[in-house]
């Protein structure tokens, strides 16, 4: 594994869009998200073209299209629930295949498909494109509450510090035997988390001890600031605003 | 192998997880699920999950007006766990918000081959505080959605708001009611923690239908939506019960001091187990205060109760409700004979008919909750102004 | 002892908890510049209390804790926490920031240190621990002895008058534990070492105070204390099996 911090998502790269600064994207992808959002379900033919352009963008990320869709598995109870829209939404029905379905449910199941799946693959982009320790800083600089970037920033940090200690737990527990197999034992789960939540809160207590220790005192002294340029931030823009484009299209054809 | 989905109450349903390499991983008996043994949370995905609210399941205004909710609900969290944890938020709601993360992985088997995990809602509210919970939440859901593409970037007011909030304030509202009314004993925190996190659950899927019906992309009868939902979740929030109630238990028998719920109660035990007594003139002042808190909080509650008498009682009788009972028969009817016999679909729709018929208690249940909510705002804020000095004890080093 | 130059001078110091347990009962001693001095005690004989008064995290109780001559007390608390550097006993708890550098940064960042000026500081601290090549990578991914110097070097940055470290060699390997006293050898600050670990204190401190019940039960020359079977088993301190501090050829006192 390379410097930084990875997670799942991220594939390592140096391609223009890992390049970027990460609040451009974090601003390029909500924005995008929304003008998918707000387009009219009925201009099938936009939804078409929003995945196009997110084929381009992965095309310039180079992350492989295997890799993109594996990703967007994430999405399949929802789609499932999809499916069921055309079955249960009211309104007048049309017969397909034999089988009764509501047309308004039948437009709710594409909706909910063809938007939620653009989402999500926009921010499979993202993550797989930008580092945890960037996303941060993106946020930072997008304005977001300091305190919150800063809960996040911890949560990121000890969470595997977390993690393991509760993986270790579970390894104690099993090796003297112990599995859990059904309702009765959730008891022994609960003592598990209980006993890992005050591990967290004891630790938390030490982190601020060790923060004030070196002079905190309430607000943390900015240490990085990413900056973009007119040229980056243009770059990353053209997708919402390519996608903005098709979305007025698709409210005025 | 089929999971119930504890997690997300805004997830339309209780779907057999059926996304494909993900059932491989979770092998049922192995509960505390860190995939790959890897130990690294973050390096780690967790496909297995339901995911939250996606992008275009709530329509585009409504986005913005959930948006604008969470937003608000921050904001007001930022400023309240400051005044709860001072210049300690930062470090220790980030170290809260990694437990609850690490829960949530927290694989519970329900029964053979079940299996379902944490919310957290609840548990982070009574636990830390109703403040730093709704931060917490929000945090986690924030980097799921940017880090595991885990519900939608526009649906993030939605889940927020649904998932941080609602449970939230639900639960710690139902809890520290429960707590005034019931006696001062420890159990009482277990059966407050296992009642307000059994009725945050199906609180949040009410919430979510709410705001479905105000925004939602498809025209479902909201009864419908109403019915699944709740219905579904009320199952998932006896799992999310007790195991909640079973955490707060655990923490409360070995640092009573860390339960933010139970803090006024804690002191107390406390005198009493130290000074034997000699602290009988130090606490005079409190009991008396709290006897006349809990015959209000009790008469709230039985007030709040009579009400969803009429709530339920008017919703069972509402025409409306039986003509969609049965229209859900007819369809699942349907729906079954589309699908194969263990398709994940039948299983849906047998669901939906039993919970419909639980959904007129349901309701009554669902009553209490908000008017609990209500009431007790107006008696928190009357509360806040007398007992300002007494609150915030820190737990200190 | 010449009181002027003292890094750290504790007087009378004497706390209780909220909760009525008494940890100190008039801890008195002072440890001039430059000084390697190794703190002992049995557990629960209050070293770590007595540690988080030293830069004023715990207060309330009798005595006085003065650093550098400047009293520790609210009025002075932002000077005192960057005069005196506590390496706590685990590194995850001292490192809490996304990456090494940040880490590093942190303490000087907070005494309003910017720019290239920050980025020196920051080079020299790591430099220091010898972890200069690992600026960019985050805190977790370290071993555990790598993690330790980084604390360390957290703390140099902030260029303390008096360096104290709480257990600095548990859980290291034997090379890391090297490594480390090499390291802190070759610093020319004051050093307090916390520690249960006596041939660690032999081997880098030239003076030792024995912290018993909550105060100084003895204070003298290391080789001496540890040489001593009656007073060390007075308070629960054992060597390691074999181990015998007259054997040991005996550490200079350094300037």
């Amino acid at each position: 594994m390379g410097a930084g911090h990875a997670h799942r998502l991220y594939r390592h790269g140096h391609s223009p869009v890992h390049g970027l600064p990460p609040h451009t994207k974090l601003a390029a992808t909500f924005a995008f998200v929304v003008v998918v959002v707000s387009t009219p379900r009925e201009a099938m033919w936009a939804f078409g073209l929003y995945a196009v352009l997110l084929a381009g963008v992965a095309y310039a990320a180079r992350v492989p299209a295997g890799f993109l869709l594996k990703r967007l598995l994430i999405e399949v109870p929802f789609v499932a629930f999809a499916v069921l829209m055309p079955f249960v939404a009211e309104g007048e029905r049309v017969e397909v295949l034999g089988l009764q379905l509501s047309v308004s449910g039948l437009w709710g199941a594409w909706n909910v498909l063809a938007k939620g799946t653009l989402g999500v693959a926009a921010s499979v982009l993202l993550a797989s494109t930008t580092e945890l320790r960037e996303l941060l800083l993106g946020l930072q600089r997008l304005r977001l509450p300091p305190l919150l970037v800063q809960i996040a920033s911890f949560m990121i940090r000890y969470g595997d510090v977390i993690a393991d200690e509760m993986r270790r737990m579970r390894i104690a527990r099993e090796s003297r035997g112990f599995e859990a197999s059904g309702v009765k034992h959730w008891g022994v789960l609960a003592k598990s988390a209980g006993a890992l939540f005050i591990r967290s809160y004891e630790r938390g207590e030490r982190v601020h001890l060790a923060m004030i220790s070196r002079g905190y005192a309430g607000s943390m002294p900015v240490i990085d600031e990413v900056t973009a340029s007119r040229a980056q931030w243009s770059y990353a823009l053209t997708l919402p605003l390519t996608a903005l484009v098709v979305c007025l299209l698709g409210w005025t054809l | 192998m089929r999971k119930l989905c504890i997690h997300s109450p805004s997830s339309v349903a209780c779907f057999p997880d059926f996304a494909p390499g993900a059932e491989q991983l979770a092998h049922d008996r192995s509960w505390l699920f860190v995939p790959h043994l890897s130990c690294k949370l973050f390096a780690t995905s967790h496909y297995h999950r339901t995911v939250h609210v996606p992008d275009g399941f709530i329509d585009a205004p409504m986005s913005v007006a959930t948006g604008a909710v969470a937003a608000a609900a921050v904001a007001v969290s930022l400023r309240g766990a400051r005044r709860e944890l001072d210049e300690r938020t930062a470090p220790l709601a980030g170290l809260v918000a990694a437990f609850i993360f690490a829960v949530q992985m927290l694989n519970f088997p329900v029964a053979a081959g079940t299996s379902g995990h944490l919310l957290g809602g609840a548990l982070a509210a009574i636990l830390v505080g109703p403040y730093t919970g709704v931060l917490c939440i929000a945090v986690v859901l924030l980097m799921q959605g940017i880090l595991f593409a885990d519900g939608g970037l526009t649906a993030l007011g939605v889940n927020i708001t649904v998932m941080g909030v609602v449970t939230t304030v639900v639960a710690y509202v139902l809890f520290r009611g429960l707590v005034k009314v019931l006696p001062r004993k420890r159990r009482s925190i277990t059966v407050a923690s296992f009642v307000s996190a059994l009725i945050s659950v199906p609180a949040a899927a009410l919430a979510f239908t709410f705001l479905y019906w105000l925004g939602g992309t498809t025209d479902i009868s909201i009864g419908k939506v109403a019915t699944a939902m709740v219905g579904v979740h009320i199952l998932i929030g006896i799992g999310e019960a007790a195991i909640t109630a079973l955490t707060v238990g655990a923490v409360i028998a070995v640092r009573p001091d860390l339960v933010y719920g139970a803090r006024g109660l804690q002191q107390k035990l406390k005198l009493r187990v130290n000074g034997e007594l000699v602290d009988v003139p130090d606490a005079e002042p409190v009991p008396v205060a709290a006897r006349s808190h809990r015959t209000v909080w009790a008469a709230g509650l039985v007030t709040s109760l009579v009400l969803a008498g009429f709530v339920s009682f008017y919703a069972s009788a509402n025409p409306d409700g039986l003509e969609k009972v049965a229209a859900d028969k007819g369809i699942d009817e349907k729906a079954e004979e589309h699908a194969n016999a263990d398709s994940p679909l039948a299983d849906y729709g047998v669901k939906d008919v039993d919970d419909a018929r639980l959904s007129g208690g349901l309701a009554g249940v669902i009553g209490v909750g908000v008017t609990v909510v209500a009431g007790s705002t107006v008696f928190w804020a009357v509360r806040r102004r007398r007992t300002d000095d007494t609150s915030p004890v820190s737990t200190g080093v | 002892m010449d009181v002027v130059t003292a890094s750290l001078e504790v007087s009378g110091l004497a706390f209780a908890y909220p909760d009525g347990h008494q940890a100190l009962f008039g801890v008195d001693f002072s440890i001039a510049r430059g000084e390697r001095v190794a703190l002992l005690g049995p557990n629960g004989a209050g070293k770590t209390t007595l540690v988080l008064h030293l830069n004023g995290i715990l207060s309330g109780g009798t005595g006085t804790v003065r650093v550098a001559g400047l009293p520790v007390g609210r009025q002075h608390m932002a000077e005192i926490r960057r005069k005196v550097g506590i390496v706590f006993q685990d590194p995850d708890d001292q490192l809490f920031m996304p990456t090494v550098r940040e880490d590093v940064a942190f303490g000087p960042a907070a005494a309003g240190l910017k720019g290239p000026e920050l980025e020196e500081r920051v080079l020299v601290a790591l430099r220091r621990v010898g972890m200069q090549d690992f600026a960019e990578r985050p805190p977790h991914h370290l071993s555990f002895g790598q993690r330790r110097r980084v604390a360390v070097a957290t703390v140099l940055a902030m260029e303390p008058e008096i360096l104290v470290l709480d257990e600095p060699s548990s859980n290291l390997d034997p090379a890391s534990r090297r490594e480390l006293a090499d390291i802190l050898r070759s610093l020319d600050v004051t050093v307090l070492m916390v520690t249960h670990d006596l041939p660690y204190a032999l081997e880098l401190c030239p003076r030792s105070l024995i912290l018993s019940d909550g105060t100084i039960a003895a204070d003298g020359k290391t080789a001496e204390l540890l040489a001593d079977d009656a007073l060390m088993r007075a308070h629960r301190l054992e060597l390691p099996f074999g181990f015998d501090p007259r054997w040991v050829p005996a550490i200079e006192s350094r300037p």
